[in-house]
């Protein structure tokens, strides 16, 4: 059956490989080409590459950087950010992505996700949503990467683009980013149990029993972090070797033993 | 070196496959030109899209016949996703669309379950028996499908792996020189690497 899975999400803004915390501060960590020869290298199931300034200041996606990634990549790549029409879908396939990531442009332009099912199958098109509790402690969908209300709770969004063609979804809680606190769990919950296509969970992961809470306790069918895998040796590996010694039923790979280390409380191997 | 053809029939992503192939020493070649094909050493056939959509594309380019010569000749081949399904005498999907007929079978869409069709994500290879293909691959590791429509193959010894997705299923075969399977080599990372460096070692 299939396995769950370990996805890292590398953050783009201003060209740069960022650390986002809350949608509101971000951190440069370096080039993004660099990141992703290791991360192509890693034990991980899949990659997302997240363009998040380029709808903010009508950018097209970048499709020379796209390709340069498709061509190191030998696992399923997903590239979001400043994709609103399907040209630009056809384009970013084109130019090696297996699957786009759409948020702003789904909610503007819902047929766009039936449209682009019909066109490449619902396995190319992952919704984006990108959630927080508003003022009156309700969860609500944000768009324009958190700076936009849209008055919809992301239950009903995520049924929603189910129905109209979605193949997955990737849920980011806006509160939980770049706070080390783990999943919003409730949220991940809340979606996954209400959704028949998978929900991969992001925002928040610190410790690598993160993962195993979101998949556990979350319901999620993957989990992904951007940040951890960034600051920590081995994070993939370790994260891998967290979820086995859960019984999670995960890819693991050849190359790596999984086993005969110890793991400190940062996440470290001793 | 041996020259790998990769059937290019206009349906979209095969830079995966080639640049796969090339990472693990292959010298390829992308085509729909007949001549080429028939001068290569090896074919590919890769698969995107609808299966009636892609049987019209290689008619039109005049491939349909190119393709079942050359594996008449003994060339090696290798089918991946749709061009594993292409190989059998017709398919569900949009269908009963015809197909190649170089094997025996059909090829059926997923019962209706509470699973997800497509089935897409990573899933185990039970080795069933020894192929070149899956040579250095421990049984049971883990490969990458999207597909929504399998392979039923009437000769059951051709099967040299299967998945288990509701039902367990032919996941790939082998018959002399016809390899093909239903997993993506090319997005399944080191091992899948390795299955196209077992091919372009052949």
């Amino acid at each position: 059956m299939l396995k769950y899975r370990l996805i890292p999400v590398l953050i783009l803004k201003n060209d740069r490989l960022v650390q986002s915390i809350q949608f509101k501060r971000y951190l440069p960590i370096g080039g993004a080409k660099i990141a992703i020869e290791f991360f192509v290298n890693w034990d991980v199931d899949e990659i997302v590459l997240l363009d998040i300034d380029a709808t903010l200041k009508k950018r097209q996606p970048q499709f020379d950087l796209i390709s340069f990634f498709a061509r190191k990549c030998f696992v399923p790549f997903t590239v979001g950010g400043g994709i609103s029409s399907l040209d630009d879908i056809r384009n970013v396939i084109k130019a090696g992505a297996d699957k786009v990531c759409l948020n702003t442009a789904a909610i503007r332009f819902p047929e766009l996700i039936t449209r682009g099912a019909e066109r490449f199958g619902t396995q190319c098109i992952t919704i984006s949503i990108d959630a927080k509790k508003n003022s009156q402690g309700e969860y609500e969908v944000y768009l324009l990467s958190g700076k936009e209300p849209t008055g919809m709770h992301p239950v009903e969004w995520a049924q929603k683009v189910e129905a109209l063609g979605a193949g997955e979804i990737l849920l980011t809680s806006i509160e939980r980013d770049g706070t080390k606190q783990g999943y919003d769990l409730e949220l991940t919950r809340q979606v996954a149990q209400a959704v028949s296509i998978p929900v991969i969970a992001c925002g928040g992961v610190g410790r690598m029993e993160h993962f195993v809470e979101g998949i556990l306790k979350g319901s999620a069918h993957a989990v992904a972090a951007a940040n951890i895998f960034q600051y920590t040796e081995h994070s993939t590996i370790i994260a891998k070797a967290y979820l086995k010694k859960a019984n999670i039923d995960i890819r693991l790979s050849s190359d790596v033993t999984y086993e005969g280390f110890t793991i400190d409380e940062a996440g470290r191997i001793t | 070196m041996s020259l790998i053809a990769v059937i290019d029939y206009g349906m979209g992503n095969l830079k995966s496959v080639a640049k796969a192939l090339q990472k693990v020493g292959g010298k390829v070649i992308v085509t729909h030109d007949s001549k080429t094909i028939q001068q290569a050493d090896k074919i590919v056939l890769p698969g995107v899209g609808a299966y009636p959509q892609c049987m019209s594309n290689l008619k039109a380019h005049g491939l349909v016949d190119v393709v079942k010569e050359e594996i008449a000749k003994g060339k090696w081949f290798l089918g991946i996703c749709l061009g594993f399904q292409l190989l059998f005498e017709e398919s569900e999907e949009f269908g009963p669309s015809t197909g190649f007929g170089i094997l025996k079978g059909k090829v059926k869409r997923f019962p209706q379950s509470p699973l997800k069709i497509p089935h897409m994500g990573w899933n185990g290879l039970a080795l069933r028996h020894r192929s070149p293909l899956f040579e250095g691959i421990p049984h049971k590791s883990s490969f990458y499908f999207v597909h929504s429509y399998y392979v039923v193959p009437k000769e059951n010894e051709i099967i040299s792996g299967e998945t288990f997705y509701g039902i367990p299923f032919c996941s790939s075969i082998q018959k002399k020189n016809i390899l093909a399977c239903q997993f993506h080599p090319e997005k399944s990372q080191s091992l899948g690497l390795k299955v196209l460096e077992n091919f372009v070692h052949l």
